[in-house]
């Protein structure tokens, strides 16, 4: 049965491996997203020590850092479950003694694995040569950053789970898909640190999810945190994945009754 | 024991109403409307272990909703479901591991690996023993005649070779029972006939229930034994083909080929006193219909003994026949008074 899950996880990395070559232009997208910011930063730092609690070398690390994990973590898991739902095929896929929720998070994972090695390596090794970014030389902190980073995964496809399984109870959620994409680039500290939003933003964000995903690990790796911090921010990944499994099961619980299969 | 047990079974769904306009869509906006639609209402029927049902009706009679429920996809919205001693829609993933599902329309195959990487993908998801499954894969294999086909990816299979596959795919885990939703939509009569031969001797040799739902009615006349016909939402026939066939068929038609030119009623004078009615066909060839309760082999006798006859054609009303009459009347009482 685990064996079967895993096989989700080993095909949709050979099809992914299949149509690789759609993937060579995204080492370039994300080399330039990095040096966009890259540059707009050095241009608001100026001559500024730091901004935000941030320095300006920490600042390109975590830039590149968080695009990086970006690459891992990123996947439409919420368009597929959603096209699934409209087409009906996810009717198919209810037949099979498996849970469907599951084979998605392994499908999730395979595509994660496929683009850590043919984007996130190969990125980040540009990434190093182009811009001055400073890697952790501690082997500790590279640990924890993979843990985290397997956390954001978790928790970035339980949001895509939730916005796609949204599709059983409207009939176009085209525009929820999106704005959730915009929310988690501004609002997981991709586009900007938690840092330079104002007060009571940062506040409300602190009681959201969205940190868990980038701004939390991104930090671990720059060596923003330390020590007792590093745990409180895997903690918080944690409690964020415990807390979310609720939500998918009660929406999955909810959905199954009122399932309608399209051109039934 | 029952292998399909369906009691007082109602579906209802609730349909989004479009009201029209822009002061519609401002209003739908805000509050939407719906209307209920009762897709299918109060039907029971029960079929036991091994048998071949054919389950008919008209697009959007309720065919596929019935399927869907059957299978566990869809929550009855009431009455009682047990296929398999199981209530489908409750106890899903230990339920679905006993039968198999083909959807005419919809692939169970992963579209981008090869056929052989689904079936040992299923396999594992199925959890069947490694030795079982090489044994009943050869043995799928060798009656479909799907050797070379394994290695390619579904994509890039023929409608007839995907539909193999299908079956295939629907049977590794030897289920007990096989539903198929039009499995034979589209094919030619090649694959047809080799998907029908290949569902009988499945349910032959491994006792496997079969419900299929179909438009062809020729893989009715070929497999079923019995009929389930449904017609908004109700059930309106359920018993044998045969039954169907002699209950609704207008009689029978014999068409005799004379050796001399025949007149209309030189042949009904070979016949008088029975209620049997001639049309002539040519100069030599006749045609006589046959109410059913009475036998051919008496008009037959009637005929042949003070006639020269060159050849001699039965013509039994066919299912196709039958069927639309009943679908174009809606229910078999009306198609009574139709009839003679």
């Amino acid at each position: 049965m685990v064996s079967a899950y895993f096989d989700f996880v080993r095909i949709r990395f050979l099809t992914m491996l299949a149509y690789r070559v759609n993937y060579y232009s995204g080492i370039v997208i994300y080399a330039i997203n990095i040096g966009a910011y890259y540059f707009m930063w050095r241009a608001i730092y100026g001559d500024a020590e730091t901004l935000g609690g941030f320095t300006a070398a920490q600042m390109t690390t975590y830039i590149a850092v968080s695009w990086m994990a970006r690459a891992f973590y990123f996947n439409n898991l919420d368009r597929e479950i959603s096209n699934e739902i409209r087409d009906g095929s996810v009717a198919v896929q209810m037949m099979r003694p498996i849970s469907y929720l599951l084979v998605k998070m392994m499908q999730g994972f395979g595509e994660g694995i496929f683009r850590m090695l043919m984007l996130m390596v190969p990125g980040m090794i540009v990434a190093v040569l182009l811009f001055p970014v400073s890697l952790p030389t501690d082997p500790m902190r590279w640990v924890v950053f993979f843990v985290m980073l397997w956390f954001s995964f978790l928790i970035n496809s339980q949001l895509n789970l939730l916005t796609g399984l949204f599709a059983f109870f409207v009939e176009n959620n085209e525009g929820l898909m999106r704005m959730k994409r915009v929310l988690i680039d501004l609002l997981s500290g991709v586009l900007l640190p938690i840092t330079f939003f104002p007060g009571w933003a940062k506040t409300l964000l602190e009681w959201l999810p969205f940190q868990a995903i980038t701004y939390l690990p991104s930090s671990v790796f720059t060596g923003r945190l330390n020590g007792e911090e590093v745990w409180n921010a895997l903690y918080v990944q944690i409690a964020w994945f415990l807390v979310l499994i609720v939500p998918i099961l009660l929406m999955w619980r909810s959905a199954r009754k009122r399932l309608f299969v399209q051109g039934g | 024991m029952l292998a399909i047990d369906v009691n007082r079974l109602r579906k209802q769904f609730k349909v989004q109403k479009n009201r029209e306009g822009l002061k519609g869509a401002v209003l739908d906006l805000f509050k939407r409307e719906h209307t209920l639609v009762t897709a299918v209402k109060d039907i029971s029927f029960q079929i036991p272990q091994g048998e071949i049902c054919g389950y008919i009706g008209e697009n959007g009679a309720g065919k596929s909703t019935t399927i869907k429920m059957l299978t566990g996809i869809l929550v009855p919205t009431s009455g009682q479901i047990h296929v398999n001693g199981f209530v489908p829609h409750k106890d899903r993933e230990r339920f679905v591991k006993e039968i198999g599902v083909v959807f005419g329309q919809r692939s169970q195959l992963w579209w981008d690996i090869g056929v052989i990487e689904s079936f040992r993908l299923l396999r594992k998801v199925y959890r069947v023993d490694e030795t079982d499954f090489k044994r009943r894969l050869d043995e799928l294999i060798e009656t479909l005649d799907l050797g070379d086909l394994l290695n390619r990816p579904v994509r890039k299979l023929s409608l007839g070779q995907r539909m193999r596959c299908e079956l295939v795919a629907a049977l590794l885990h030897q289920p007990s029972i096989l539903f198929l939703d039009e499995p034979t939509i589209g094919l030619d009569i090649i694959v047809k006939t080799q998907i029908r031969d290949f569902l009988k001797k499945i349910n032959r040799e491994h006792g496997t229930t079969i419900l299929l739902t179909t438009h062809d009615l020729q893989d009715i006349d070929a497999l079923c034994s019995r009929v389930i016909m449904l017609d908004d939402g109700h059930i309106i026939y359920d018993g044998g083909l045969n039954e169907l066939k002699d209950r609704w068929s207008k009689g029978r038609e014999i068409v005799f080929q004379f050796t001399d030119a025949v007149s209309l009623d030189r042949v009904n004078s070979l016949t008088a006193g029975l209620d049997v009615r001639w049309t002539k066909e040519n100069e030599m060839a006749a045609k006589v219909w046959i109410p059913r309760e009475m036998n051919v082999s008496d008009v037959l006798a009637r005929v042949v003994s003070s006639a020269e006859i060159s050849d001699i054609k039965i013509l039994e009303t066919n299912t196709d026949e039958i069927v639309r009459e009943i679908y174009r009347t809606g229910s078999p009482e009306a198609g009574e008074g139709i009839r003679g």
